[in-house]
């Protein structure tokens, strides 16, 4: 019996939220008395994987299978169904990512495991029975959900649990293989394209985000947003209605039928926090807005709020972060 | 081609949520039901290829109780031909996706289109499980499908990019924005809903591996510090010192 986790690496880095899954997944084999074995995906050099002994993980998989680099659905389910089975894994730990839960869902049927996804907490595992909370209604709730199946499979939600680095601390990179078939890459992409990231921050892994809304008037203004995010070493976002006009990309755009995000801080900028927006943003730990409206309703969701205009404001903050060194 | 669009029925986006006084159930007073937003894109995308498609169908698929059907008619008005609901209450997304599963093995639908995730239950689970109780492809979540006999092509989104996937039907695939511009029902489209046929089929198995336990609201906010616009710069000070977040 193990703890499984499953790490998505790209340009040869673990990926941060697979750091806290790494991390989520040996604190849950602590609480089961057993230890946590990895199963890399993606590419990786082994050194970084080693490195996962920093967050208390003991083996780590890692299939080198080439065509392994790009997200598989097929070939990477097949991978990890091998690994949980040859590891006995009876809990099954990935991030609330498009690749976690792409996987996670076809992994529950495969091998007849409960699900959870955007869980934000380790399990409560007293009284017999193994509880995971979970965000519900786009962020405006949680629920306390039962696993009733013999394994389960987390899906943890990205910042919801801090990463542990125990400095020093390695992992065995163990070589694994799945014997997978060119019948397993069949849905291989044909090709995958990356986009532009203000200052090369992804918006589900940030834990700074500024963000723009309507109220920026206009894309030749977003400077003032990219200023801000760059000194902060921040992703930059924006409202639908900003995207839906295409100031800005589409996966820029949060809320409720967007991207959700839960970073540390979160600054929005001429956005007037209607409830969709709010309903992908309000988890953020610190939430910072700037309007002009001082009956903004952004302002009952923010521990910080400046009334005033964005393009007086923004240039200030940004001298200030820039001051700070 | 045999399209077949999964819907839920979801409280409406601007719904303040509540829940029963025991906590264990959603509060549906007073609340109005629509077609979950990312499924609209499903449902729109569907109805856009099978014009472009002579001969091509469009089937409307609820798991719900009789309480969804105004919905259901609602896809129907914006363009479906006919609809199926399985009569039960969704328990959870395992349970939703047999009964999606069953009927489109039934029915031998080439392409099974829901959205991403419901805005109620943000499961992000219910693609996955069909596409393998099927045993058929999955693309989640989609972007673009593009159709050319039975190959689709689709762009489906990863974090920082997006991959283009290429699959022969029969598959699955869980939708969102920008594929289409969902559309509205008009006039004419609501007055043949009536007459579309709508099945309503009992669920089979009963299984359910996850259980609700509990619904919570989050901490309400301690209430915002207001910094003076003229002394904007303080604000950072605040964020390092007080909030310690940069
Ligand atoms: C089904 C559905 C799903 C939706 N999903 C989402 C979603 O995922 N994400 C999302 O964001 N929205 C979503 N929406 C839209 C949402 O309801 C709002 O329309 C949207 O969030 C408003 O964007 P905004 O705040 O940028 O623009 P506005 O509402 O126009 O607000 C602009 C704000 O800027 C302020 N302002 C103007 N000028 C200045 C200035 N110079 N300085 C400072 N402040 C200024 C104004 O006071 C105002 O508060 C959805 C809507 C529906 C119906």
């Amino acid at each position: 019996m193990s703890v499984l986790v499953v790490v998505e690496c790209d340009k040869g880095e673990v990926k941060k939220s697979s750091l806290e899954v790494a991390t989520y997944g040996a604190q849950l084999a602590a609480q089961l008395g057993t230890s946590a074995t990895a199963i890399a995906v993606g590419e990786a050099t082994d050194a970084s994987l080693a490195k996962l002994g920093e967050q208390g993980i003991t083996k780590v998989l890692y299939d080198k299978e080439p065509r392994l680099k790009d997200f598989v659905n097929n070939a990477y389910t097949k991978l990890i169904a091998t690994a949980a089975q040859q590891e006995d894994a009876k809990a099954i730990v990935l991030a609330n990512s498009n690749i976690g839960a792409s996987v996670g869902s076809r992994l529950s049927i495969r091998l007849q495991a409960s699900l959870a996804t955007n869980v934000v907490e380790l399990p409560k595992t007293d009284g017999g029975q193994f509880t995971v909370k979970r965000g519900a209604f786009s962020g405006k709730a949680f629920s306390d959900v039962a696993l009733n199946g013999e394994r389960k499979i987390i899906a943890v939600k990205k910042n919801s649990i801090e990463a542990q680095h125990e400095a020093g601390k390695t992992a065995e990179v163990v070589a694994f293989s799945a014997q997978l078939s060119d019948a397993d890459f069949a849905d291989a992409p044909k090709q995958v394209v990356m986009q532009d990231q203000a200052g090369g921050i992804l918006l589900p892994e940030a834990e700074r985000v500024v963000s723009g809304g309507r109220g920026m008037k206009g894309p030749e203004n977003w400077h003032l947003i990219e200023d801000l995010a760059k000194a902060l070493h921040a992703a930059t976002a924006c409202s639908k209605p900003v995207s839906d006009v295409d100031w800005r990309p589409h996966h820029e755009h949060v809320g409720q039928t967007g991207i959700t995000v839960s970073p540390n801080l979160y600054i929005a900028c001429g956005i007037s926090g209607a409830i969709q927006h709010l309903a992908g943003v309000n988890s953020s730990k610190v939430i910072v807005v700037i309007n002009k409206d001082p009956e903004a309703p952004f302002f009952k969701a923010a521990d910080y709020g400046i009334v005033g205009d964005v393009f007086d404001v923004l240039p200030k903050l940004t001298a200030a972060v820039k001051e700070l060194g | 081609m045999k399209f077949l669009v999964c819907i839920s029925n979801v409280p409406d986006t601007t719904t303040k949520i509540t829940f029963t006084p025991d906590n264990k159930e959603f509060n549906k007073a007073g609340v109005q039901f629509v077609i979950n937003p990312w499924d609209e894109y499903a449902l729109t995308r569907a109805i856009e290829l099978k014009e472009a498609n002579a001969g091509s169908t469009v089937t409307v698929l609820n798991v719900g109780e009789a309480d969804t059907e105004p919905n259901i008619r609602k896809a129907l008005a914006i363009g479906a031909d006919d609809a199926i609901r399985v009569n039960a209450a969704p328990k959870d997304a395992f349970f939703v996706a047999e009964q999606i599963a069953a009927i489109a093995k039934e029915g031998a639908y080439d392409v099974i289109l829901m959205g991403k995730e419901s805005i109620d239950y943000n499961g992000f689970q219910v693609h996955g499980m069909v596409g393998e109780l099927l045993g058929v492809p999955t693309v989640a979540p989609a972007m673009k499908l593009d159709m050319s006999g039975n190959t689709a092509t689709l762009e489906r989104e990863i974090e920082g990019g997006k991959e283009i996937v290429q699959v022969n039907t029969p598959f699955v695939a869980s939708c969102q924005q920008p594929m289409c511009e969902p559309r509205i029902p008009n006039m004419r489209g609501i007055m043949t809903a009536r007459t579309k046929p709508l099945k309503v089929v009992p669920a089979t198995g009963n299984a359910a591996r996850t259980q609700v336990n509990e619904y919570a609201l989050p901490p309400k906010k301690q209430g915002v510090k207001l910094i003076d616009a003229a002394n904007a710069g303080e604000l950072i000070k605040l964020l390092r010192n007080e909030a310690k977040v940069i």
